[in-house]
């Protein structure tokens, strides 16, 4: 029969087999970072931008992102510039995506690694010298039976 | 040179919005993960990839390690005109592929 | 009639559970891993499906023959042959799973250097080649040879192993759908071999994922292509007999 308790006693040892991960990068770094993206005088907003990530994902490795802002994207008024930061990743920076108006919408979509649960925050710089973000927290579980 | 996938429609109509995703098969090593022997192994990752319309780029990409190995990216164009697509991708130890589509725009 | 066939294959091949309550893997995924298999231009194993296409027609070995030159169109000659694997290879009398036989070809009739398993080589080929059973019912051959073997595999699944003695059925059969650090526990079809398995980053067999389960519980894991291995691939090929060839699935 099953005994709950040899199950009990895998878990532990399964979880022990996981890879050591490198040192992660900080909230400070990350700031440091989202001033590099800003540039001088740049100021952050909340709003316009939308972060789609699953809230707990299986696999850290290879977590699909998709970014969207509100926009016309015209040649007036657009996005330039699409930023995805993490707090506790070895690297702060993720992505910078360079759009214009013939993109049609504000949206990409890609695959990011995620060392650990942390929080991921996305800017996006306007035409007119304005960032908007959203953030969002994710968790990540572990694996089991990863190979030691 | 490195598989690739690409997902480009045929046709569109003038003015519309189109999808366009690429995947390419490339380990994206971090510079972070200990190899087989110990020893961290060296970075190699694609650290820019781009999308031209004509010779006219209507997109682009900065890539750090934080992207998953085998990197994947959708994004949107407007259709204006009848011609060629041209996806490039280039990375660290001369990593550097480039993949044409022809895309016809109707009016 | 073909019902009834279905059914008592189907009966045959699950002596715990009814067919309705087996659930590929794919299932207990989340919705954002399920979408990357489902979609051919997101789902990274087709990378690997691309390079085998191109193996398939190169010239090779001293024969400088190709795939192609003998089998022609895969999409023909290939066309549900790893649902079922593993098979006996006529000319040793041996079991061989997918990976062993397109070796077999290598060496036999390409007379080349077999590409070693777990290769990028050896995993584009099979997946090329599994890919052509997409969709198509896992069925195990009919030979006694292979039945014999299916039954050493189902003694081998329930044997407890590891410091930890477990046996496979015990997590698979009698915990699949519980947690277990984290991830539900599948009932372990192979239904998508050779996958894209996240955590590896790339493309794996079979065999390679059992190393994670066996090492999971601290016992000796199976040596690639031995007879052991072969045999409880069979096992798991009979206990997912009808259940769709799933290649490239994508696993966390
Ligand atoms: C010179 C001809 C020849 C070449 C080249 C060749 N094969 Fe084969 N293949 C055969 C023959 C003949 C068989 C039947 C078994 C046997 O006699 O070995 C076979 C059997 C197979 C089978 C099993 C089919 C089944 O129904 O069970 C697979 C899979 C296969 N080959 C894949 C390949 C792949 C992949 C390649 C290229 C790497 C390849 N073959 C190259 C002649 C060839
Ligand atoms: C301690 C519990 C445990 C034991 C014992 C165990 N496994 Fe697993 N197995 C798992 C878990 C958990 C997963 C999948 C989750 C993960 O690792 O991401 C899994 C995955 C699998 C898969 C992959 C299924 C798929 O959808 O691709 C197969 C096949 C498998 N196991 C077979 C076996 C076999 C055969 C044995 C015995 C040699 C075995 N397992 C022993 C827990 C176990």
């Amino acid at each position: 029969m099953p005994s709950r308790r040899a199950m009990l006693a895998a878990a532990p040892a399964l979880l022990a087999l996981s890879a050591t991960r490198p040192a992660s990068a900080t909230p400070a770094t990350m700031r440091d970072a989202i001033a590099a993206f800003l540039g001088e005088g740049g100021t952050l907003r909340e709003g316009r931008v939308a972060i789609d990530i699953p809230p707990l994902v299986e696999n850290g490795n290879t977590v699909p992102i998709a970014i969207t802002v509100e926009s016309p994207m015209t040649p007036q008024d657009h996005v330039q510039r699409i930023g995805v930061f993490t707090e506790r990743n070895p690297l702060p920076q993720v992505i910078v995506a360079h759009l214009g108006p013939r993109a049609g919408r504000a949206a990409i979509t890609t695959r990011m690694r995620l060392a650990t649960s942390q929080r991921i925050i996305a800017i996006a710089a306007m035409s007119d010298g304005s960032f908007w973000s959203e953030s969002t927290e994710v968790v990540v579980t572990l694996a089991a039976c990863v190979e030691g | 040179m490195a598989r690739v996938i690409l997902q480009v429609p045929a046709t569109a109509v003038r003015g519309s919005v189109i999808e366009l995703r690429a995947l390419i098969q490339h380990p994206m090593e971090t510079g972070f993960r200990p190899g087989s022997s110990g020893e961290v192994l060296p970075r190699d990752i694609i650290r820019r990839f781009a999308c031209a319309w004509d010779g006219e780029e209507v997109f682009s990409a900065e890539l750090h390690p934080a992207i998953a190995a085998n990197p994947y990216l959708a994004f949107t164009t407007i259709a204006t005109e009848s011609g060629t697509l041209t996806f490039t991708w280039k990375g660290d130890n001369g990593f550097a592929q480039t993949e044409t589509r022809r895309i016809t725009v109707t009016p | 009639m073909r019902a009834a066939v279905l059914a008592a294959l189907l009966l045959a091949a699950m002596p715990a559970a009814g067919a309705e309550e087996r659930r590929s893997g794919f299932a207990d995924m989340s919705a954002a891993t399920q979408a990357m298999q489902a979609d051919d231009a997101a789902n990274p194993g087709m990378l690997w499906v691309l390079d085998g296409e191109g193996r398939w027609s190169r010239k090779a070995g001293r024969t400088e023959r190709s795939c192609a030159d003998c089998h022609g169109e895969a999409a023909a000659s290939m066309r549900g042959v790893a649902a079922r694997y593993p098979a006996i290879d006529a000319e040793r009398g041996e079991a061989v799973d997918l990976a062993g036989r397109i070796a077999l070809c290598q060496t036999r009739h390409q007379e080349a250097t077999p590409a070693p398993r777990e290769s990028e080589a050896s995993l584009a080929l099979t997946a090329f080649v599994a890919h052509q059973s997409r969709g198509l019912p896992i069925a195990p051959p009919d030979d006694p040879r292979i039945a014999l073997l299916q039954a050493e595999g189902a003694a081998l699944y329930r044997m407890r192993r590891g410091q930890l003695n477990l046996s496979c059925a015990q997590c698979h059969d009698d915990n699949a759908g519980r947690r277990l650090a984290g991830s539900v526990i599948p009932q372990g079809h192979p239904t998508g071999y050779p996958l894209y398995r996240l955590e590896w980053q790339g493309l794996g067999s079979l065999q390679r994922r059992l190393r994670g389960c066996t090492t999971g519980v601290r016992a000796e894991s199976f040596a690639p292509g031995s007879h052991d291995a072969i045999a409880l691939e069979a096992y798991l090929m009979s206990r997912a007999a009808g259940m769709p060839v799933e290649t490239p699935a994508v696993r966390p």
